[in-house]
């Protein structure tokens, strides 16, 4: 395992944790508080999402745990080394076709031309890009460029998927296909997923647990269990269940808003 | 699994047909290329035009203030090309064309022009990989290049000239001087711009600076590269003409044919000569956006 802080050095986690925040604390050199307090943690087959206002501290969050950023106070422990990361955009590179931009991070790993160029197709096909392999990233809708993103993040099997908003610009309908294009692979594949997002809706639906956050500095004031099964139906969606569960979780938002 | 059919993206007018399942609606759309191959009137049309009407305007300019010899005003279209290509003048004296010395001053400037562009693209490019790499270089580097740019080469040349002699690497130095700063500043913009999250894309795999060079900030900075490079081009045009037509020493290039036929009054051929050497800065900028359109069209949107 590996710390992601210079304070200090937690015992290892065990193996099914693989995210483990303790008492996080983040100020940037200018001064801005962006997070404090943070304990949380994700095991192996959970899905975590955590939603909160706007710049509250969501993706200084993520950029934590993946070890883009060092928290200043607090350890972040992290039980795998394969993570992947999906931007908000899907930050594919323009030159480059679907096929060799979901094969770039096994590229950048090193790996064999031959074995990338299969998981990549494999990955390809499990978001459902198969026939679009030399298409350019101009010639993809919005959906289209986020499902290549996924893909690219898939061919490294990551054990821990950090998504931050991944379907924040994308409409409705869009943003619900991939939902449940997500949530199939993470039936299938049983990741640990953290997963921020604006909303509440698409927090409940997702995952198996939503922590809400609020600002300033960002801290976290609540944490619902999701009791749905996977895979999940669409239509749970409508259930009194869901609804009076996402009531809670808006509730929660605005408290901690104010 | 199903394609999205309503993503808000412009899908253009659907006349590619499918490629796979139902995805009619984002399959990539020819629009573009549809309206180019069907405008090559609407392209070149309105270009042409008014080159008629500057050259009606010009024929009838010449016959009024340049009606009889010795033509040193403004001779007309007609009487450039004769007595410039021909052994007898539009006016029936005996002539000696300019036919060879202007081949051979073309020859000799593209080759001072293309050399000196080389050099710039080469010197150009790697200046602006040392100044990318980190920030100490860059501050130390920039203001040279900004220098550059700013002081007045012109006022260079005959310093130039009086220290390395006047020939063809004194030339190609201008050249150099001229064109070089296009090439390091758009290179450098290139390799800067690349977005944040892409880096630390790559940042994440712990890739190496060389990778992060090679496969994002290289393949960024082309469009910006290009760009560069057409400037520069038709700077070294400029460049090899201006060198030779201060030196006025060694093998004749453009400047120094054009600096003759002043001096000689020779107004037809002088005109041949600029006309020429318009001709040539135009030809390469057109040869390098082509270039460029061979190497990043494929993939480059300019943001419009
Ligand atoms: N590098 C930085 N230096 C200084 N302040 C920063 C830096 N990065 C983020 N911040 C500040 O930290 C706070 C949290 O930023 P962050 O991007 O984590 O918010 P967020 O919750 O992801 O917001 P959003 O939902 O809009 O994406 C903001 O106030 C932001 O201005
Ligand atoms: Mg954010």
């Amino acid at each position: 395992m590996t710390t992601t802080t210079a304070t200090s050095r937690t015992a290892p986690v065990t193996t099914d944790t693989l995210l483990d925040f303790r008492n996080v604390a983040m100020q940037f050199p200018n001064g801005t508080v962006a997070l404090s307090g943070i304990d949380l943690t994700v095991k192996r087959g959970e899905f975590v999402t955590v939603v909160g206002p706007s710049g509250c501290g969501k993706s200084t969050l993520l950029r934590i745990a993946s070890g883009l950023e060092n928290a200043s106070e607090g350890t972040a422990a992290l039980g795998t080394k394969r993570i992947g990361y999906v931007f908000q955009d899907a930050t594919l590179l323009p030159w480059r076709t679907v096929q060799a931009n979901v094969e770039l991070l096994a590229e950048l790993n090193k790996q064999p031309r031959k074995s990338r160029a299969a998981k990549a197709k494999e990955a390809i096909e499990l978001v459902g890009l198969s026939g679009f392999e030399d298409n350019l990233p101009k010639q993809l809708s919005g959906g289209m460029r986020m499902r290549t993103s996924l893909a690219r993040s898939l061919t490294l099997d990551p054990e821990l998927f950090l998504f931050d908003e991944p379907f924040g610009a994308l409409d409705e309908i869009t943003r619900e296909r991939l939902g449940d294009e997500l949530l199939r692979i993470f039936t299938e594949q049983r990741f640990a997923g953290l997963f921020i997002t604006h909303s509440v809706a698409e927090a409940v639906y997702l995952s198996t647990r939503v922590v809400v956050m609020s600002g300033r500095p960002g801290h976290i004031v609540d944490e619902f269990e999701v009791p749905f099964d996977y895979p999940r139906d669409p239509d749970i969606r409508f259930t009194p269940e869901f609804a009076a569960l996402s009531g809670k979780v808006s509730h929660a938002l605005r408290e901690g808003h104010s | 699994m199903s394609t999205e059919t309503s993503t808000g993206t412009d899908t253009g007018s659907g006349t590619t047909p499918a490629v796979a399942t139902a995805a009619a609606a984002t399959v990539p759309v020819t629009r573009s290329a549809a309206a180019r191959s069907g405008s090559v009137a609407k392209l070149w049309g309105p270009p042409l035009v008014v080159f008629a009407v500057i050259v009606a305007a010009w024929i009838a300019l010449a016959a009024i203030l340049d009606a009889s010899p010795p033509h040193v005003l403004l001779p007309s279209p007609l009487r450039i090309v004769v007595d410039s290509f021909s052994t007898e003048t539009l006016d029936g004296q005996p002539n000696q064309p300019i036919t060879g010395e202007l081949l051979n001053a073309i020859a000799l400037t593209m080759q001072v022009a293309l050399s000196g562009l080389a050099i710039s693209i080469v010197v150009g490019i790697v200046w602006a990989i040392l100044m990318s790499q980190a920030r100490w270089v860059e501050r130390s580097l920039f203001p040279y290049a900004v220098i550059l740019q700013c002081v007045p080469i012109l006022a260079l040349v005959p310093l130039i000239g009086n220290t390395i002699d006047y020939g063809i690497e004194a030339r190609i130095l201008v050249c150099v001087l001229i064109s070089l700063f296009p090439m390091v500043s758009n290179t450098l913009f290139g390799l800067q711009s690349v977005e944040r999250s892409q880096r630390e894309l790559f940042k994440l795999q712990k890739a190496s600076r060389w990778t992060v060079l090679t496969k994002l900030q290289l393949p960024n900075a082309l469009p910006a590269i290009f760009a560069g490079m057409r400037i520069s081009a038709g700077l070294a045009i400029v460049g090899a003409i201006v060198g030779d037509f201060f030196f006025r020493r060694g093998q004749p290039g453009l400047g120094i044919l054009i600096s003759n036929y002043q001096s000689r009054l020779q107004t037809p051929e002088l005109f041949a000569a600029v006309i020429v050497a318009a001709l040539l800065g135009v030809l390469i900028f057109l040869i390098f956006g082509w270039i460029s359109k061979l190497a990043v069209g494929r993939w480059y949107e300019p943001a419009s």
